[in-house]
């Protein structure tokens, strides 16, 4: 992976930076030690690592603004970091960059519940949020796998998404409000604690923007009263055709369940070895379906569901009878990457989506995929939005396994878009599928989205080396070929 | 009136766009000019009409997606979704009457341009959330396409949510993609009438903040309710608090009986089903309390749910006027009688109101000129309008697109 040339000249100045990092900050908040700088060398695309030049941990939005300002006018580029669980690297760090850690922005700042709504630190864990609320029967949607440790400001900068949200949204559904500073160390405060915005929706443009337009120091988060109950079901098909079928049914009879998702044979049966969920293994694809609201709507959809999946071939069910006999359903599905973790030295996980109809032809040509490059693929799959992960099996150790495993990832990524989806449903760009915006995006398009960040970072300094393959000047961009366009067009009608 | 051009392709709009840039010529983007009274009046010689992109392109409803051409009356859309017992689940008002040119409910890309929501808003969002991705020719005469046709996409940066409310000032859409959701099975509207706006906000709060998954939640004082045109509303002489719920029958009907119980410690209760339920938040949806009063200025004021009533007083303490409350108290629509040619419409007294509590207001509907003097939507501070303004700028370098629809000096 090409990250953009290290400016010889920010890293023989480190010390000049350390010290005028030290006049923002106090003395403890600017990492240099290079044992201590070890820990930020990578987020969780763990198969690219680099020690950044400095760490610096501020806690105020204050600090936050003055180490941009000093960053923006030395040409120093800045690497924001949340906690960094990044699937896509997005908070990879840079040789010649600082790496801005929100660690220490880990403090609620209000709940409202006459508002339905919690004022946050960046820093605070996605969990943290509901465990902030649980006590009064609310929490926050958006539940990605890796709640207890992500940050929400990671969340608003990927736009996170997790089982829940094909009923609930995902964060950018969920957000009403942010503070950001922009690299020049301007404070900017979008929305607040009511709908909608008064212009441009900044809100929006800001979510899932991969810390290339701002760094978030404070986020107003939506919460919900949580529904008064679940049930889930279990469903096995004896293929995964059958199953998707299933899948759009239920959805084609009007139901949008909590919660909908699919595992194929490879995954059933590792996180049925690793966690004992109780799942059949004789099946090729489960289903798990989530109802929530009040019981006699559990009750009656559970029963509408089950319906459908008997029409539609299901060879397996069972319905949870209690909350503790759901979470084991859940169990599996949640354990599903460390299961596939115990199989395989070291795996890939993937994030497409696709239409979801396209499922059946997707899983064929990904077991064509993994025999061509001999690396096995397990399969879990938010099968109610169409949202896949692969989870490509290598070893690191092995010569020319990762380069294989990526080549077969760009592959399944390249037909995710192919049959009319994306390369990314909620993981991010960041460095890992920079190289394939191509096979999304003409270059007129990424030149306009751009165009968009330089609006907000003129110098590009702000998180460089991710999401665009290519890195224009912005002055470049910004210029304007003048055609001669005539009029009258003798071929457009006029009234 | 200027004349109108009408492309009819991608290519055309491109070379369109190409001349207004090079002969600095503005263009003012309409797909059936519906809602002309919304935004500030656009000065330019030239209106550009997409009522040549028109069709849905692709609607698969297991697949809750839809693709149509922006300049697709909305009329088409609802008609294709209906058919298949599915909806635009932000529930797109239809201010066709409450502005009143004869001009329809107007097109698809309109309704996303300037991003309406109805009642539903509060429990499902607001036309941004839904609109998954687009093509469009930016005031650089390319044409760009963002999104997709999935739900979960992050590839990029989302400028659905960007061209969302943006007055196409940014880009002139010329397909675009929604999700679309299933028709709930069932609807019923609990009303509880008598109560006073700040005990009516507080108890929408608290409704809305139990398990009962309220989908709307409005409050009408008895000045609004009379012009509602509906037995047990217009009839009640008093105010009325309405909350909604939907879902499958059994869990309708269960929530509905839950309510009913709940509320009716407050004061007298009723019920609203099927048809009655519907067109009461059709009502809500379409600004009726303003459509009699056809010169009345209206403006729609967005603040936190329980700032609401108290902004609402604060206004109504300077200038009599008429005013209902949707997204439980977070929504304050509010109507002024004219008051002659020095009038700024209230435009002082509303924002000032508006404060400390935070949000912004904007001018529904006044005089082209009234719209011209006073900012119609709320000022920005200082260094989010120069954000702003650079991003127009990445979009439409040249001001060819809609020049002052949003803010007069861009
Ligand atoms: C086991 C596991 C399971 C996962 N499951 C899911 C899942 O179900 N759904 C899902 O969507 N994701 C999932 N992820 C991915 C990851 O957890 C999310 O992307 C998360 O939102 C990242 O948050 P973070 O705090 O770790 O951010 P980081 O990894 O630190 O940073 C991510 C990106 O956000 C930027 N950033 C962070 N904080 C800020 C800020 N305050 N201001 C501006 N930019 C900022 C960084 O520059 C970087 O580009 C999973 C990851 C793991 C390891």
């Amino acid at each position: 992976m090409q990250m953009p040339e290290p400016d010889r000249g920010v890293i023989s100045r480190k010390r000049e930076i350390i010290a005028a990092l030290q006049e923002i900050l106090p003395q403890e908040s600017v990492i240099y030690d290079e044992d201590e700088l070890r820990a930020y060398e990578n987020d969780g695309l763990t198969a690219y690592r680099q020690i950044p030049l400095i760490v610096v941990l501020p806690e105020t939005t204050d600090q936050v603004s003055q180490v941009l300002q000093y960053c923006d006018k030395n040409s120093i580029k800045v690497v924001p970091r949340g906690a960094g669980t990044s699937l896509s690297g997005g908070a990879l760090p840079l040789e010649d960059g600082i790496v801005l850690g929100l660690g220490k922005f880990n403090k609620i700042l209000e709940t409202d519940f006459e508002n339905r709504c919690v004022v946050t630190q960046p820093g605070v864990t996605n969990l943290g949020i509901t465990n902030a609320v649980e006590h009064a029967g609310f929490y926050y949607a958006p539940d990605p796998s890796s709640q207890i440790a992500c940050s929400i400001g990671g969340n608003v900068a990927e736009n996170s998404g997790g089982v829940h949200c094909l009923k609930y949204g995902l964060t950018t559904n969920n957000l009403l409000g942010l503070k950001v500073v922009l690299i020049d160390g301007s404070i900017i405060e979008i929305g607040g604690k009511h709908l909608d915005s008064e212009g441009y929706d900044l809100l929006g443009l800001m979510t899932g923007s991969e810390g290339l337009l701002g760094v978030v120091t404070e986020v107003t988060v939506r919460i919900l009263q949580k529904p008064a109950s679940a049930r889930a079901l279990l469903l096995g098909f004896e293929t995964s055709e059958a199953a998707g079928d299933c899948v759009a049914a239920v959805i084609a009879g009007g139901i949008i369940p909590g919660g909908m998702e699919m595992m194929d044979r490879p995954a059933i049966h590792a996180a049925e070895d690793f966690v004992k969920a109780g799942y059949p293994l004789d099946v090729d694809a489960l289903l798990i379906v989530e109802l929530d609201g009040p019981p006699v709507e559990v009750d009656h959809l559970i029963e509408r569901v089950n319906e459908i999946a008997k029409t539609h071939g299901a060879v397996y069910n069972r319905v949870s009878e209690s909350d503790e006999e759901r979470a084991r359903f859940w169990a599996g599905r949640k354990a599903a990457f460390p299961a596939v973790g115990r199989l395989s030295p070291d795996y890939y996980c993937m994030d497409g989506t696709i239409p979801r109809n396209k499922l059946p032809h997707v899983l064929t040509r990904m077991r064509e995929m993994s025999e061509h490059y001999g690396l096995g693929v397990v399969n879990v799959f938010h099968a109610g939005d169409g949202n896949l992960h692969p989870l490509i099996m290598y070893d690191a150790n092995k010569p020319g396994d990762l380069e294989k495993a990526e080549d077969f990832g760009g592959d399944i990524l390249k037909l995710c878009v192919e049959v009319g989806g994306v390369l990314t449903g909620e993981h991010g760009v960041g460095v890992e599928k920079r190289d394939l915006m191509g096979s999304m995006f003409s270059e007129v398009d990424l030149n306009q989205q751009q165009r968009v960040k330089c609006a907000f970072d003129p110098h590009s300094l702000l998180n460089p080396g991710k999401v665009f393959p290519q890195l224009h000047r912005c002055a470049e961009l910004g210029r304007m070929h003048i055609h001669q366009g005539q009029l009258p067009f003798p071929d457009i009608p006029r009234f | 009136m200027s004349e109108i051009l009408r492309p009819e392709n991608p290519d055309q709009l491109v070379e369109l766009v190409n001349w207004a840039v090079s002969e600095k010529q503005p263009l003012k983007v309409t797909g059936s000019d519906s809602k002309d009274g919304l935004g500030r009046p656009v000065q330019a010689q030239h209106t550009l009409s997409l009522s040549a992109f028109n069709g849905i392109r692709l609607y698969e409803p297991e697949e809750l997606v839809l693709s149509a051409g922006a300049g697709t009356p909305l009329s088409v859309i609802r008609a294709a979704l209906q058919e298949k017992g599915q909806e635009m689940a932000f529930e797109p008002p239809d201010l066709s009457v409450f502005y009143g040119q004869g001009n329809g409910e107007g097109t698809l890309g309109g309704l996303l341009a300037c991003n309406l929501a109805g009642p539903r808003r509060i429990k499902i969002g607001a036309a941004r959330d839904h609109f998954l991705g687009f093509s469009a020719v930016t005031g650089r005469g390319e044409l760009v396409k963002s999104g997709g046709r999935v739900v979960k996409n992050v590839t990029g940066y989302d400028l659905s949510k960007l061209l969302a409310g943006s007055y196409g000032t940014l880009g002139i859409m010329t397909e675009v993609t929604l999700k679309v959701l299933p028709v709930a099975e069932k609807l019923r509207t609990v009303l509880v009438y008598g109560l006073e706006d700040a005990q009516a906000v507080s108890t929408l709060s608290k409704t809305l903040g139990s398990p009962h998954e309220l989908s709307a939640a409005a409050h009408l004082p008895a000045a609004a309710a009379a012009g509602f045109a509906l037995p047990r509303v217009s009839d009640a002489g008093r105010a009325v608090t309405a909350v909604r719920v939907e879902g499958p029958e059994p869990s309708a009907v269960f929530r509905c009986e839950a309510l009913r119980k709940e509320l009716s410690a407050l004061g007298e209760t009723e019920e609203l089903h099927g048809k009655n339920s519907q067109d009461f938040w059709s009502k809500v949806a379409n600004l009726q309390p303003f459509i009699q009063a056809s010169d009345q200025i209206v403006w729609k004021v967005s603040t936190a749910p329980t700032a609401g009533p108290g902004v609402a007083a604060r206004i109504l303490a300077q200038r009599k006027g008429q005013h209902y409350y949707d997204w439980g108290g977070g929504l304050l629509w509010i109507g002024f009688d004219p008051a002659g040619i020095d009038d700024d419409g209230g435009a002082a007294i509303v924002r000032e109101a508006l404060g400390e509590a935070g949000g912004h207001a904007t001018l529904m509907r006044a005089p082209d000129a009234l719209r011209a003097a006073v900012p119609v939507f709320q000022p920005q501070e200082a260094g989010k309008a120069a954000l702003s303004s650079r991003l127009k700028n990445a979009f439409d370098p040249s001001g060819v697109l809609n020049p002052g629809r949003i803010y007069a000096d861009n």
